[in-house]
């Protein structure tokens, strides 16, 4: 088994906010965070896969189509938007930076094919970051 | 569903590695430099990687901001601009970064109560660092 891993950036606005929460349970959860006009990121997202190589190719994975698969899914809907408005599993989910990592998993991991999601990594600033294993 | 999130600290603190079970030629040969009596320091980076379940009316594993307190007051408080070997933890151990990932460790899993600890994770320098996950292995 051996695992790749492809990065990205992409930066969106969000904001939390949990409409059966009182405003002062919003503010008192979320801080800063509840400012309903959002604020935004630089995001780095790191996906890795694994699985064996291939003898022909060589390749765990064809890193163009890996590339194509994150553009498409996960930049396309993502960069440059506000997550809340714009993103449909944020309709009803709050855009934390955990359900971030779920959400992007669960674009990602049906359209892989010859390897295997191991890891979604989203980092919301280079001092914090959540892993993603599709642990249930 | 469970997610695994870490977060980044920063401390600077001085130590000097020296073993009252070596002769002093002992830790000189063992030590080298990090032996100078009069310590050293560094600009430590300390990451903390905590997971749970995502809880869904918050969207979180835990709030960053129960993190971050605990951190500062139970941590960074004592070891921030200090010298390490002066800390109660140090008086009998040598304050490797090995030793002081596990200090750390320990009490973040004595007393951080809102999320399941995974790993501490410490760097010395850029060039070195430490991990300790309470003797579980590392999720890689």
């Amino acid at each position: 088994m051996i695992y790749l891993t492809r990065k990205a950036e992409f930066a969106a606005s969000h904001y939390y906010h949990n409409p059966e929460f009182t405003p002062e349970e919003n503010q008192r959860v979320f801080g800063k965070c509840n400012n309903p006009h959002g604020h935004g990121h630089n995001y780095t997202l790191e996906v890795t896969v694994k699985g064996e190589i291939d003898a022909k190719s060589g390749f765990v994975v064809d890193l163009k189509q890996l590339k194509e698969i994150v553009n498409r899914e996960v930049l396309d809907a993502m960069d440059h938007r506000f997550l809340n408005k714009e993103v449909p599993e944020f309709s009803k989910q709050i855009p934390t930076t955990e359900n971030l990592a779920i959400a992007i998993w669960q674009r990602l991991a049906p359209k892989l094919k010859t390897a295997q999601l191991h890891r979604v990594r989203v980092y919301e600033t280079p001092d914090l970051f959540v892993d993603f294993y599709g642990e249930a | 569903m469970k997610a695994h999130l870490t977060r980044r600290y920063m401390f600077s603190a001085s130590h000097r590695l020296h073993s009252d079970a070596m002769s002093d030629e002992e830790n000189a040969a063992t030590y080298g430099k990090c032996n100078n009596p009069h310590g050293h320091g560094h600009n430590y980076v300390l990451e903390v990687a905590v997971s749970g379940p995502v809880a869904e009316d918050t969207g979180m594993v835990c709030n960053l901001a129960d993190l971050d307190s605990f951190v500062q007051d139970e941590i960074l408080e004592r070891v921030d601009v200090q010298n390490l070997n002066t800390l109660p933890e140090f008086v009998h151990a040598v304050p490797t970064t090995e030793n002081l990932c596990m200090v750390i460790y320990e009490i973040l899993q004595r007393g951080f109560r809102h999320a399941h600890l995974d790993r501490v994770r410490l760097e010395e320098t850029m060039m070195n660092s430490f991990e300790y996950a309470g003797g579980a292995e590392l999720l890689r």
